[in-house]
């Protein structure tokens, strides 16, 4: 059974067992407008807790994908650097990378839907 | 807090996207997104907001002179109401700005120039000024660009003048309304100076009776970036010169005798050590402003100084300043974005052909 968390950076991360999806959240895509590129990290590329993997380029700007999460990357999404509008989709097809966490990190900063909604109505 | 044009009231109910620019708030996108409106411009009708450029005129006896003086252009055979593309350039051959100055009479120019620069030109011109000539300023005016093929059967109707005479870059004036044939799209098009409590009135009956789609400062960018125009204080500055620009076509041939023509006559004998050149992207990524151009070992050759999306051409192109043994059209060089080696070949510009009046004249066929 998978659980589905969200950060404050506004990506939508989906929890199964040690493998973390991570996405961006269906707010975050309409805040970024029109898609033009998604960089992708090479799967077996290792990140810390809180670095950027991936960078989404809209027509206005660069913007970076960062992982609430330490671990190894497992898995990426190949088909978004020719179609960047599907990282806008559902995380079952917009889903950007599967990493596999290290063990100790701390998912307690994650934020549930309620919370999510709540923050993204206060930073409106 | 930010100016406000007099659109302002426009931008605030119907932007999606919106932030400072030069001092002004100003409209980065609308509802339909930066692609549907460079399309918009490219296939039909898209209107922009420029009031925060600054209109401002010349006049007195030798205002001519005075022009040839503070910048590299020939305007003295000009014909009235032309208009040109030009710079204002300082004791070092660098750009002051870059601007369109329309002549009206021999003793009359107006101007438009860059919102960021406003304040700056406008003190460098009354420093520069001679007893006899005035400045202008055209504070109490906005300026609407209207863009795009339905462009001239729209203005016609909205304004009731028949513009199909009116060529392009020249001004013509319609009582408070002045109409420019001209623009910084590629596209055939209008900027039109009306005062500023007309603005809204103008602005809406283009949308609502002509189909134009509002657009915003993105897609004026992707616009101007596809036809290699560049944009002050990113691909030209004060260090630059019209001549490492690749904008030599704006120096006039007859004489250097104007602020910073021993420099760019200079330049234009002997050659310049670097060049303004387009770039399109081989690989897959989007190159923006910073990004380190290489050579094949990694050598950095130049930086960009602008970049995006294509959307014309569905590509990523760039623009930026190379050492000038690279900048021949084809060279094939690397742009480093966070780290990958992206391939990538400088390209002549315009990335795309203009399609303004004088390039696609009535009758020619297609």
């Amino acid at each position: 059974m998978s659980e589905t968390k969200y950060t404050k950076d506004h990506e939508e991360i989906k929890i199964d067992g040690d493998i973390v999806w991570i996405g961006i959240t269906k707010h975050a895509g309409e805040a970024l407008g029109d898609l033009v590129f998604v960089e992708l990290p090479d799967v077996g590329a290792t990140f810390d807790k809180g670095a950027d993997f991936a960078v989404i380029e809209s027509v206005k700007a660069a913007a970076e994908v960062y992982t609430p999460v330490g671990g190894e990357i497992v898995e990426v999404n190949d088909a978004l650097p020719d179609n960047p509008e599907q990282v806008k989709e559902d995380m079952d097809s917009g889903w950007i990378v599967k990493i596999r966490m290290n063990g100790a990190d701390d998912l307690s900063d994650l934020m549930d839907e309620a919370a999510y909604q709540a923050f993204c109505a206060e930073n409106a | 807090m930010e100016l406000q044009t007099a659109l302002y009231p426009y931008h605030k109910d119907h932007a999606k996207s919106m932030g400072e620019f030069a001092g002004y708030m100003m409209p980065f996108y609308y509802e339909a997104g930066v692609l549907a409106e460079h399309k918009a411009v490219r296939e039909s009708l898209g209107l922009f907001d420029v009031s925060h450029m600054g209109q401002i005129a010349l006049k007195g006896d030798g205002v001519i002179d005075f022009i040839q003086r503070i910048t590299p252009s020939a305007l003295e055979k000009a014909a009235p109401t032309t208009a040109k593309y030009t710079v204002l350039t300082n004791e070092q051959g660098g750009i002051i700005d870059d601007l369109i100055i329309t002549k009206l009479a021999d003793d009359h120019c107006f101007a438009v120039i860059n919102a960021g620069c406003k304040e700056k030109d406008i003190a460098w011109i009354e420093s520069q000024l001679p007893a006899g000539i005035t400045l202008t300023r055209y504070d109490d005016r906005a300026l609407i660009a209207l863009q795009g093929p339905k462009a001239e059967a729209a203005l016609s109707i909205a304004i009731g003048q028949d513009l199909s005479a009116l060529g392009y870059m020249r001004m013509a004036h319609y009582g408070d309304i002045w109409v420019s044939r001209l623009g910084y799209t590629g596209e055939d098009g209008f900027e039109i100076s009306v005062l500023a409590g007309d603005a809204l009135a103008l602005w809406n009956k283009l949308i609502d009776d002509h189909g134009a789609l509002p657009c915003g400062l993105a897609a004026r960018d992707s616009l101007r970036l596809e036809m290699g125009y560049p944009l002050y204080g990113h691909d030209i500055d004060a260090e630059t010169s019209p001549i490492e620009a690749d904008l030599s076509w704006v120096v006039r041939k007859k004489d250097a005798d104007y602020i910073g023509g021993a420099v760019i006559a200079e330049h234009v004998a002997n050659g310049v050590s670097r060049k303004r050149v387009g770039i399109t992207l081989i690989d897959k990524g989007v190159a923006r402003e910073g990004v380190s151009i290489t050579d094949a070992d990694g050598n950095e050759i130049g930086k960009l100084t602008s970049g995006g999306h294509s959307p014309s051409l569905n590509k990523s192109i760039a623009m930026g300043y190379v050492l000038a043994e690279y900048s021949a059209a084809d060279t094939d060089v690397f742009l480093d974005v966070r780290g990958r080696k992206l391939k990538a070949v400088v390209t002549k510009l315009p990335f795309i052909e203009a399609k303004t009046k004088s390039a696609t004249p009535k009758g020619k066929a297609a």
